[in-house]
């Protein structure tokens, strides 16, 4: 399984500069790439372009040949850089778990989340635990490629570490894809076998 | 025990809400044969015996300010209803992709809005025939403007939300989102909405049957109380007016207070206060 984008362009409307341009890349599943760059290069653009939350202008994202499909869910899935945004704020997280297709409940213990926070709603648990059930909602879509965006960014050293390591552990079991976006050179380094660096691009364009 | 803000809240609904039903029901219950009263009691001031007086036919004001007002909110009920149906439709439909639909919606409200209630009210129920239906299609047919704007406005920025997104990544189909993500979050605005439309249509009932274009003058409407008794007011019969004119200021003001109640009740971050 590989999951390729192959010549794609994008600008934000008509008038915009392009934002990528005749970009390419290509992912084998169970391989881990870091993609590195200063802010608004353009990656949590590429991030929401792999994982069709956007269109490319021209060109495609490919999963095997095949476009990304828009009603099923999705086999690339983003986990984004604020939790706080990415869960109904009027839902209990027990419901955000049954969105998910898959159901595993022991999945749970393993990425540190207790059963109390189910009861909860997203304005009493902190960012990090928020962070933890969407890695979660991620992992039980069953999707064969993970993105990250930045999904450390707001936290401390402590959790960061718990989260990487327990998402690490998931993607080696899995055999996922990662593509893991960071501005932490360091991070990035230690988290993948492939680091990209998007600052290029900016000058292209 | 002790009370604490939000219990204080609820109490102040529920007593507002019974009240409300208690005149509605009266008005319901008070026989025809009640209200209808001889000439000999004809202009008599307050009393213990007719405690709002007698107009100049000599009815009981009292029991025909009650009869009015429950007549008025049955009107009233039955306009913002449909007013809050067609408010919820019109905001949905900004769910559609349809861009031509989108500004046809806005162009309508836009349109609604620019003409003064009243005189739309009174052109409606003119056209068809006055009466109670007319006054009820008018009346339903201004009202839902303000209430779709908000709607619309909601969805609209709820269907950015990125959650909503995820959920269409998960594989979500876009009624099972109009269903799980849109609804629960319009449904506290919009039942707040429907009940402050209450106060709205029950004064502009009242005001267009005092015109003369509403309720026929053989319908103990209180808007037509308050007609009637502009004849006699300087024959010095002051307690024709000023009684049913101050119940439906009540009424109207409980119904206010009771859309405020619901809307803190309802507001997730007034939970702790």
């Amino acid at each position: 399984m590989v999951l390729e984008a192959r010549n794609i362009f994008f600008r934000y409307g008509r008038q915009q500069p392009w934002l990528l341009k005749d970009f390419s890349l290509r992912l084998d599943r169970g391989e881990r790439l870091s993609l590195l760059g200063p802010s608004g290069c353009g990656k949590s653009t590429l991030a929401m372009l792999l994982a069709g939350y956007l269109q490319p202008e021209r060109g495609e994202i490919l999963l095997d040949g095949q476009l990304l499909p828009q009603k099923r869910c999705c086999p690339v899935q983003l986990i984004s850089q604020h939790p706080e945004q990415a869960i109904n704020p009027r839902w209990r997280l027990r419901q955000v778990l049954e969105e998910c297709p898959l159901q595993q409940e022991d999945l749970l213990p393993r990425l540190g989340i207790e059963v109390a926070w189910l009861d909860r709603f997203p304005r009493e648990l902190s960012g990090g635990e928020l962070q933890r059930f969407c890695v979660v909602r991620a992992l039980l879509s069953g999707a064969p490629y993970l993105i990250c965006d930045e999904i450390s960014t707001m936290l401390d050293a402590i959790s960061q570490a718990q989260i990487w390591q327990l998402l690490l552990r998931e993607a080696e079991e899995r055999k996922l894809g990662l593509i893991a976006i960071s501005h932490n050179p360091q991070l990035a380094a230690r988290i993948s076998e492939r680091v990209l660096d998007l600052s290029c691009l900016q000058q292209e364009g | 025990m002790k009370m604490n803000h939000r219990k204080l809240l609820l109490f102040c609904f529920a007593g507002s809400l019974l009240l409300l039903l208690v005149i509605c029901l009266l008005g319901l219950l008070i026989p025809e044969s009640a209200v209808s009263g001889s000439f000999l009691e004809a202009r008599q001031a307050p009393s213990w015996e007719h405690p709002f007086g007698t107009d100049a036919m000599g009815r009981d004001l009292f029991l025909r300010t009650l009869k009015g007002l429950s007549t008025s909110m049955m009107v009233g009920l039955a306009a913002s209803l449909i007013s809050a149906f067609i408010a919820l439709l019109v905001g949905v439909a900004t769910v559609l992709p349809s861009r031509l639909l989108d500004s046809c919606i806005r162009w309508i409200i836009d349109l609604f809005m620019s003409i003064p209630h009243t005189v739309l009210i009174i052109l409606i129920s003119f056209s068809l025939g006055r009466g109670l239906k007319g006054l009820l299609v008018g009346i339903a047919a201004t009202h839902w403007c303000s209430l779709a704007r908000l709607v619309r406005a909601e969805v609209l920025q709820l269907r950015n939300q990125h959650y909503v997104a995820v959920s269409r990544r998960l594989g979500k189909s876009g009624s099972w989102i109009l269903r799980h993500h849109l609804l629960p979050h319009l449904a506290p605005h919009f039942l707040v909405g429907m009940v402050l439309l209450f106060p709205h249509a029950i004064l502009h009932e009242a005001s267009v049957s005092f015109l003369g274009f509403g309720m026929p003058p053989e319908q103990p409407a209180i808007g037509m109380i308050l007609s009637e008794s502009l004849q006699y007011i300087s024959a010095g019969m002051w307690w024709s007016a000023l009684f049913p004119g101050l119940l439906l200021v009540l009424i109207v003001l409980l119904f206010d207070r009771l859309g405020e109640n619901l809307r803190k009740q309802l507001d997730p971050y007034s939970a702790q206060e």
